[in-house]
């Protein structure tokens, strides 16, 4: 095991890429038993700088120092060496691989040749046991959830035996419960004499978990200090260098008659062949947005994956704008106006080797606004790529820029700018500020509002209550496959919703609503 | 970072990837018990130095860079075409059969007919390899491995029995050949006296149509999407295993053209070993020449030079090195090349060994 880090110093590190200097001469510190957060903006350096700590990236300048002493990181396995762990903002798991399997890729650094597997299991469960984080050590690695894949991230960095750890936007995939375990975790691990250090988006778990914050900005260091002497507005003035308001607010409206998305009482499998949905149905007025609430793994992926033609309906109906789109094809469905931001943004959402203006195109590059019998129209793709990076702020060096180099929120912002820009008749949106600075997340919003007015339904799968409760029209949850209830956002709270998505139904009265609802 | 440094710093690995083969393979010349300087100098030099060596070399550049262009348009679309050797056979047999059946056919009607006939036979062998991979799972590089050898076999038998020249029959002579094709379905030759034809110029066409297809059209960005992410694919609407298909289609009807050109511009009928590796040579020129149609056309032309400065370094009095030495330097530089490219696509990588380079410019 390691030599235990009494004091981690990061010093004038500066990193560059292609036309972006991702940090610039940032220092940081870090004693053991301490919390760090590191905020900032999408792009703003945060993944980059943890990068350079655990050898994925070589800093152009600038050293690190450990216990006094300085220490070249080359490559993860010279930070396994030091004891520095780390979970990456975008799962680094074999997808053909058990998790078992997974946990002993890294740990056959040291005996090459003697790999006991039952050791390794044994040692996962352990650990999952230990912290109380849920996972199956045979389940393969693509048929999990993304929040699922997070944990097992998560249990892979402490079998190893971390004692820096380093988590960017873990919380981001989980669900609330989820999170706040895990948050209760790493207070106990730091407790325990470890050092921690986090990346989030959200105030409010960075105020919890956090002895100290650092914020970065475009790439420099901003402020670092004690996280009690801001406020959270002082925070995001300091990440953003401007005011921001809270989650945007639905004013009230009643509904419009005209039923945009109908799901009639469908069925469907999951990856393992399980019956993910025992018929859901609900409807989703025009202009509307409707929310789907649940503890992620409870049929979310699998509803928006049947809607939009990617998962076959066993029994049911779909209905888009009046039109039977059940079992249609995919390309039939995006003709029919219906939009869809998936959970996996990076392979799913994006093509991670195609520029930002390849993917920007991704649904439209056949319409005659990009292209002319069959050719591809070079200068107006160009324009409407720049248009949307424009107009969504999406941090690219230019639009010719491999979608992989992006940041993971500005990754996020190409699918959300690609499927708002077609004002679909339907969005169908998945966690879909997910990793999402507190100025996009405004922004996202915003624009979410703006087609709603346009008659635009959106549907939209979250697990942030907050950003359900405030902003959806009427918001159904979610529970093994099944709508539990339908309410109405301005009637319900944070309690109510709460027990429901754990399959708890209040007694008598709401009980006689579900049965008239589903009869 | 500037394109033209990144533009310079691809071309140096390439040819250092390439220099390094080169002197592995020189290990085996002296293995051999030749002189390796003396060979590479017959080797490049030999061949440029009269109209004959450049024609012989642009003869073999045609059929490469048909192979490779289709290898290209099948990697871009996420599917490996191993099965060259086997579409080369079946295109070339097609079309000898079509020429063979319809002699006195004009010539501006005849030789389309060959081609079109030797690119379906080529494709279908090649889209049954796609077709078995999108719909039942099969790893394309078995099938097309084994597609391989059944076309062989087919085609060994085409030559010695329906298909054999009767005038073999009638001297007794038996090689497994058919017969001249008519003269309506040959193909130009460029300089009298030389082997060079038109052939050449089809396929430098095809390339650069291969390329407008690929980076400029709607199909060719459906295809490069379901090669490059499958998933994304997908969800965007695009039918993957169709392109699947298609794209072995593509690649096995590029192979089977090759085929075609071998049988109309250079030996006027089917004979035994038509395809002459370039199956697989294809492949190797496809990966040097960067998977890319405009790559793959001095790719070609290179490999052309190594295939025909091989033959006449066997030829030079003082050299005693067998030709086909060729196929292990072959080899190398398809390990070279391919171990070359975590160089050219990791970032990381570059940007360290660019940096070192700027920093000891500064010193
Ligand atoms: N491999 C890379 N190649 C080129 N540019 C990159 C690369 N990785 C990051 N960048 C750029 O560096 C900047 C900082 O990115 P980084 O991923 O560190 O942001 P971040 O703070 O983690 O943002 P987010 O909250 O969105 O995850 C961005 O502008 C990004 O485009
Ligand atoms: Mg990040």
């Amino acid at each position: 095991m390691a030599e235990k880090i009494e004091l981690l110093e990061m010093k004038s590190i500066t990193k560059r890429f292609p036309g972006v200097l991702a940090c610039d001469s940032v220092d940081l510190e870090l004693r053991s038993g301490e919390v760090l957060a590191l905020l900032g903006e999408n792009g703003a350096g945060k993944s980059t700088l943890m990068n350079i700590l655990y050898g994925l990236y070589k800093q152009d300048s600038g050293q690190i120092f450990i216990n006094g002493c300085e220490v070249t990181v080359g490559s993860p396995l010279d930070a396994f060496k030091l004891g520095i762990g780390m979970v990456h903002q975008h799962f680094m798991l074999v997808p053909n691989l058990t998790v078992t399997e997974n946990v002993a890729l890294g740990l056959c650094h040291d005996r090459t040749f003697s790999l006991d597997l039952e050791k390794v299991r044994y040692r996962v469960m352990d650990v999952s046991r230990k912290h109380g984080l849920a996972v199956n050590p045979d389940a393969q690695i693509w048929q999990l959830s993304v929040g699922e894949q997070q944990r097992v991230e998560l249990v892979k960095a402490l079998a190893l035996g971390a004692n820096l750890l380093i988590m960017d936007e873990p919380t981001a995939a989980l669900t609330p419960q989820e999170a706040d375990e895990l948050l209760d975790l790493l207070r106990e691990m730091a407790r325990s004499e470890c050092s921690v250090i986090f990346i989030s988006h959200k105030l409010n778990e960075v105020r919890r978990v956090s002895d100290r914050v650092t914020v970065l900005r475009s790439g420099k260091m901003v402020y670092t200090g004690p996280t009690q002497e801001l406020s959270d507005s002082e925070l995001a003035d300091r990440m953003a260098g401007r005011e921001l308001r809270d989650f945007s607010r639905r004013v009230y409206k009643p509904l419009d008659e005209n039923i945009a998305l109908s799901v009639v009482d469908v069925h469907a499998k999951g990856d393992m062949g399980f019956n993910a949905l025992n018929g859901v149905s609900f409807d989703v007025h025009k202009g509307e947005i409707f929310g789907i609430a649940g503890v992620s793994g409870n049929g979310q992926r699998e509803l928006a994956e049947t809607i939009n033609g990617l998962r076959r309906v066993q029994s049911g109906n779909i209905l888009l704008d009046y039109w039977n789109i059940t079992n249609q094809t995919p390309l039939q469905i995006i003709e029919r106006g219906m939009g869809y931001i998936p959970e996996n943004r990076i392979h799913e959402g994006t093509i991670p080797s195609f520029s930002v203006r390849e993917n920007l195109i991704l649904k439209e590059y056949d319409t005659p606004r990009l292209s002319h019998k069959g050719f591809l129209n070079r200068e107006k793709t160009r324009r409407f790529a720049s248009d949307l990076v424009f107009n969504f702020d999406i941090k690219t060096p230019d639009i010719e820029t491999p979608c992989a180099s992006l940041s993971g929120g500005n990754i996020q912002k190409v699918i959300l700018a690609r499927e708002i820009e077609r004002s679909p008749k339907v969005l169908i949106a998945v966690y879909p500020i997910r990793g999402l600075d507190l100025g996009a997340t405004e922004n996202i919003h915003k624009e979410l509002l703006k087609i709603t007015e346009s008659g635009t339904a959106v549907l939209l799968i979250s697990e942030e209550l907050d950003e359900l409760l405030s902003f959806c029209d009427r918001i159904a949850v979610i529970y093994e496959g099944r709508i539990m209830k339908t309410l109405w956002a301005r009637d319900t709270n944070k309690q109510e919703l709460g027990l429901l998505m754990a399959g708890i139904l209040t007694p008598e009265p709401a009980q006689k609503e579900f049965e008239e609802e589903r009869a | 970072m500037k394109k033209s440094t990144i533009a310079i710093y691809n071309f140096s690995v390439v040819a250092i990837a390439l220099l390094i083969a080169l002197l592995m393979g020189a290990v085996l010349f002296l293995i051999a018990g030749g002189n390796p300087i003396l060979a590479y100098h017959v080797m490049f030099t030999e061949p440029l130095k009269g109209a004959f060596g450049i024609s012989e070399m642009l003869v073999r550049a045609a059929p490469l860079m048909l192979v490779a262009v289709g290898v290209a348009i099948s990697f871009r679309s996420g599917i490996l075409n191993i099965g060259g050797e086997g579409q080369i056979l079946i295109g070339a047999v097609a079309g000898a059969f079509i020429a063979l059946s319809f002699p006195n056919v004009p010539k501006y009607l005849l030789i389309p007919m060959v081609f079109i006939t030797a690119f379906a036979g080529g494709a279908l062998w090649g889209g049954l390899a796609g077709w078995l991979k999108a719909y039942l799972g099969v790893n394309e590089i078995l099938s097309t491995v084994m597609l391989n050898y059944i076309a062989t076999q087919i085609y060994t038998y085409l030559l010695r029995a329906p298909l054999i020249d009767p005038q073999e029959l009638a001297y007794g002579t038996g090689i497994a050949q058919t017969a001249q094709i008519s003269q309506n379905a040959w193909l130009a030759r460029l300089i009298p006296g030389m082997r060079l034809h038109t052939g050449l110029i089809y396929a430098s066409l095809i390339a650069v149509a291969a390329y407008l297809m690929l980076w400029k059209t709607t199909l060719g960005y459906r295809m490069r999407a379901c090669g490059a992410e499958p998933l994304a694919a997908r969800y965007a609407g695009m039918n993957v295993r169709r392109y699947l298909v298609l794209a072995m289609l593509l690649a096995g009807g590029m192979a089977g053209l090759a085929g075609g050109v071998e049988l109309c511009g250079v030996h006027r009928r089917a004979l035994e070993a038509l395809s002459a590796g370039y199956g697989f040579s294809g492949i190797v020129v496809a990966l040097f020449g960067g998977l890319h149609p405009l790559g793959i056309i001095p790719a070609s032309a290179l490999f052309g030079l190594l295939i025909v400065g091989a033959d006449m370094m066997q030829r030079a009095p003082d050299v005693t090195i067998p030709a086909h030495i060729i196929l292990a330097i072959q080899g190398l530089i398809i390990l070279a090349v391919v171990s070359c490219r975590i160089f050219l696509t990791h970032r990381g990588i570059r940007e360290r060994i660019l940096g070192y380079f700027s920093r000891h410019k500064e010193d």
